[in-house]
């Protein structure tokens, strides 16, 4: 007996099956990720103009909530909302109201009184932006910009932009995501969104004390040893390892892990020649990628960056749209009821 | 027991109706007499003494009073949260007469005064009987071993650890030999502190998609082997409070085949939810120990319907609204589950997991067991009986719900199970 819808969709898409939020890749099926990846290709241009803005958010108000501090993440949202036209405000509430001992829902409070349409959310708890979902006033779309260990939707999302512009497709595809699956948000987005993209094997190659419980049911195989987790990649995903992970007994030094997780150019050899190697930033190098392959021909690191604003237009409209969509709805339903 | 609102303590007889009787089976009541706060009559007796009011119980069945072996009442010391008056008029309304009052209060039930406080509580403002439950360590900080003899003497039933885990082996063992001293009952909820960590959910499935911290099996499987091997050696009676793995039910089983005093209890949202509760984010599904796997649930109703597992509690845990009003991890566990117990068990009843008599037996008979007292309704012995329609219903709503806690496992749905009348000691706890 379960006591409530476990597909996370009811609260992300309309009626009709467009994204309002953007929370999970969870329940999304592949129709609606290849469109926003198309919609992602079609913004790509405007990056490319002199004048790169697009009317659509002209009006709008986004507010950046990052409850946990990011440089990359929250510059590429500012600038996606900027480039669609949108006001932005960038709160880091890290460092003001909570720290005042003032609790996330009358946060939220304060800030629907400002009249916000969106609301890009990074918090350290997993499912904080399903709970401010939930409890904000209809209307306001929330975009989930990395939660805990749960979910980081967007940045799976330009991921597989850049597998598509360089492979052209995903099917028959091996692909390998390397290191800290364990507290990788981007791991679990990037998983999902393989699978239902329809890659042919999705691996995952860490030592077992940075795997979570029953990992294959997320939709991948387990490769302890990474030589023969190289073999036949046509991508190959390192994930970022921090400094902490040696504390909690989970690795016994940097050394070691780099020795034998490590990405080196002998390593990326074992792959197929056209290999593509992506990583979601920040880089620590020399730690699980080496200096000359994160350089080198096979790495696409830069232009994940590019791609990320592209996509959280992308989302970002699409969410916006959505509401719009669903308060004309409820507009056209009131009217008919008073008629 | 005093407090009820109405005095009716003169003299009541129920006819028709369907008895939970001596014999743990359903009979038809041969009628009941009560008189003076006791069962004075069983059978056609109790049908010709002129009496001052008559209860017809056709339809519904007359069960002995629940027994809940874990509940907070949260007082003293959380009155936001819920107090003695609000929680035990819930309890009446879940059926329950008797309810173990958990150590976890604040400060910590580990004093004779503390135990006299909740006493006098109960005494004053209270309509169930509350039986307290000592801390089993100075503040439940699992350092220092409580004043256990004190705690018995003012009234402790038993001693216990509430819902915190035990971190050190060597302490454990030391207060289940002085717990053994004294005769008195450890209750202890397995779990492993280290193991457990910074978890909240189960480490399974669920919380590996939702990237939850998962408090792994192996956190109460190792905890319930240590307690039976040092139960074994102290010769205490142990009881473990609110079992949630499968494996936990074989061991209780294969220690029980090798003469180990023990019992076990497990709680009644266990039973009928897994870790899926929690795929939406919900944070009422927030409990400890966690919902574990659809496995596990069945192990643990084969253990209820085996008679392995001796009794099923509420572990009811009223909050205030801000408690759960957070992301999931940042909330606080436990349910508002008290007055829901019969309703999710009639729930398994009806879907043919669990049989009526089993259901009521581990609300009965197996917690009264535990506790080493009187369950039956037979002549002579305290009127604490409930009487419910299986086939009605009601909707749990802020409106319906009398617990301060509106957290509950169902919320705004049907429910089977409607209360009619909760006799404490022959008075009126709910109608």
């Amino acid at each position: 007996m379960t006591a409530n819808d476990p597909s996370p969709n009811h609260l992300q898409l309309t009626r009709d099956g467009q994204l309002r939020h953007f929370l999970t890749l969870d329940g999304l099926g592949r129709e609606l990720l290849t469109d926003i990846l198309d919609t992602a290709d079609s913004f790509i241009e405007v990056g490319e103009r002199s004048i790169k803005k697009v009317p659509l958010l002209r009006g709008r108000t986004v507010v950046n909530l990052f409850f946990e501090s990011s440089t990359r993440t929250r510059s590429t949202f500012e600038l996606a909302a900027k480039r669609l036209s949108a006001d932005v405000l960038n709160l880091d509430i890290n460092t003001s109201a909570t720290s005042k001992g003032e609790s996330l829902s009358d946060t939220l409070l304060n800030l629907e009184a400002m009249a916000s349409d969106m609301f890009v959310v990074r918090h350290s708890q997993s499912g904080a932006p399903h709970f401010i979902a939930e409890s904000v006033t209809p209307g306001v779309a929330i975009i989930n910009a990395g939660d805990g260990r749960h979910a980081h939707p967007t940045q799976a999302m330009l991921d597989m932009l850049t597998i598509r512009q360089h492979k052209g497709r995903f099917e028959g595809l091996k692909v390998a995501i390397v290191g800290d699956v364990l507290h990788s948000r981007v791991a679990r987005s990037q998983i999902r969104a393989l699978n239902e993209l329809g890659a042919e094997e999705v691996r995952v190659i860490a030592p077992g004390t940075l795997l979570p419980r029953d990992v294959e049911d997320l939709g991948c195989t387990v490769e302890y040893d990474m030589a023969r987790g190289m073999k036949d990649l046509d991508v190959v995903i390192m994930l970022r390892l921090q400094k902490e992970r040696m504390e909690g007994a989970l690795l016994p030094s940097e050394r070691e892990f780099y020795r034998l997780y490590g990405l080196n150019q002998e390593k990326l050899a074992l792959a197929r020649p056209d290999c593509i190697v992506m990583h979601p930033g920040p880089i620590n190098r020399g730690v699980e990628i080496e200096s000359a392959v994160a350089d080198g021909p096979q790495s696409v690191i830069l232009n994940q960056v590019t791609n990320g604003i592209a996509i959280r237009m992308a989302v970002m409209s699409m969410a916006m749209g959505g509401q719009m969509a669903e308060r004309q709805q409820k507009q056209t339903d009131s009217e008919g009821h008073r008629a | 027991m005093s407090g009820s609102q109405q005095d009716n303590s003169t003299s009541l007889v129920i006819t028709g109706g369907t008895l939970f009787d001596a014999h743990g089976q359903l009979t038809d009541n041969p009628g009941l007499l009560v008189r003076d706060g006791k069962i004075a009559a069983v059978g056609s007796e109790a049908q010709q003494a002129g009496v001052a009011r008559s209860v017809d119980a056709s339809g519904c069945v007359i069960s002995p009073g629940f027994v809940d072996l874990c509940c907070n009442l949260r007082e003293p010391g959380n009155g936001q949260k819920g107090n003695i008056a609000s929680e035990t008029r819930a309890a009446a309304h879940g059926g329950f007469t008797t309810v173990c009052a958990s150590p976890e209060t604040s400060p910590v039930n580990d004093s004779s005064a503390v135990t006299h406080l909740i006493r006098e509580g109960a005494a004053t403002r209270g309509v169930v009987n509350v039986l307290p439950v000592g801390a089993i360590t100075r503040g439940l900080e699992g350092d220092l071993l409580s004043d256990m003899a004190g705690l018995k003497n003012a009234g402790c039933v038993a001693v216990g650890n509430g819902s915190r885990g035990v971190r050190n082996a060597r302490i454990l063992r030391r207060c289940m030999a002085y717990a053994q001293t004294f005769d008195l009952t450890v209750m202890f909820s397995p779990e492993n502190q280290a193991l457990a960590a910074d978890g909240y959910a189960h480490d399974g499935q669920v919380a590996t998609r939702l990237g939850l911290l998962g408090i792994p099996e192996v956190a109460e499987t190792a905890a319930v082997m240590e307690m039976l091997l040092l139960a074994e050696e102290t010769g205490v009676r142990l009881h473990l409070s609110q079992l949630s793995c499968g494996r936990s039910v074989e061991m209780l089983a294969e220690a029980r085949k090798r003469g180990i005093q023990v019992t076990a209890d497990v709680a009644m949202h266990q039973l009928v939810y897994t870790e899926d509760a929690l795929a939406g984010f919900d944070s009422r599904f927030h409990v400890r120990p966690p919902l574990r796997s659809e496995s596990d649930r069945q192990a643990l109703l084969a253990g209820v319907r085996e008679g392995v597992i001796d009794a099923i509690v509420s572990q009811h845990q009223p909050h205030d609204s801000a408690a759960k009003q957070a992301p999931l991890p940042a909330t606080e566990p436990g349910l508002s589950s008290i007055e829901s117990v019969l309703s999710l068990g009639l729930g398994l009843v009806a879907s043919g997991e669990l049989e009526m008599p089993d259901l009521l037996s581990a609300l009965t008979l197996g917690p009264s067991r535990v506790l080493g007292r009187e369950w039956a309704l037979a002549e002579g012995v305290a009127a604490d009986l409930c009487i419910f329609d299986p086939k009605g219903h009601w909707v749990p709503s802020p409106s319906t719900l009398v617990s301060a806690g509106h957290h509950a496992p169902r919320f705004g749905c049907e429910l089977p199970g409607l209360m009619k009348l909760t006799l404490v000691g022959g008075r009126t706890a709910w109608q």
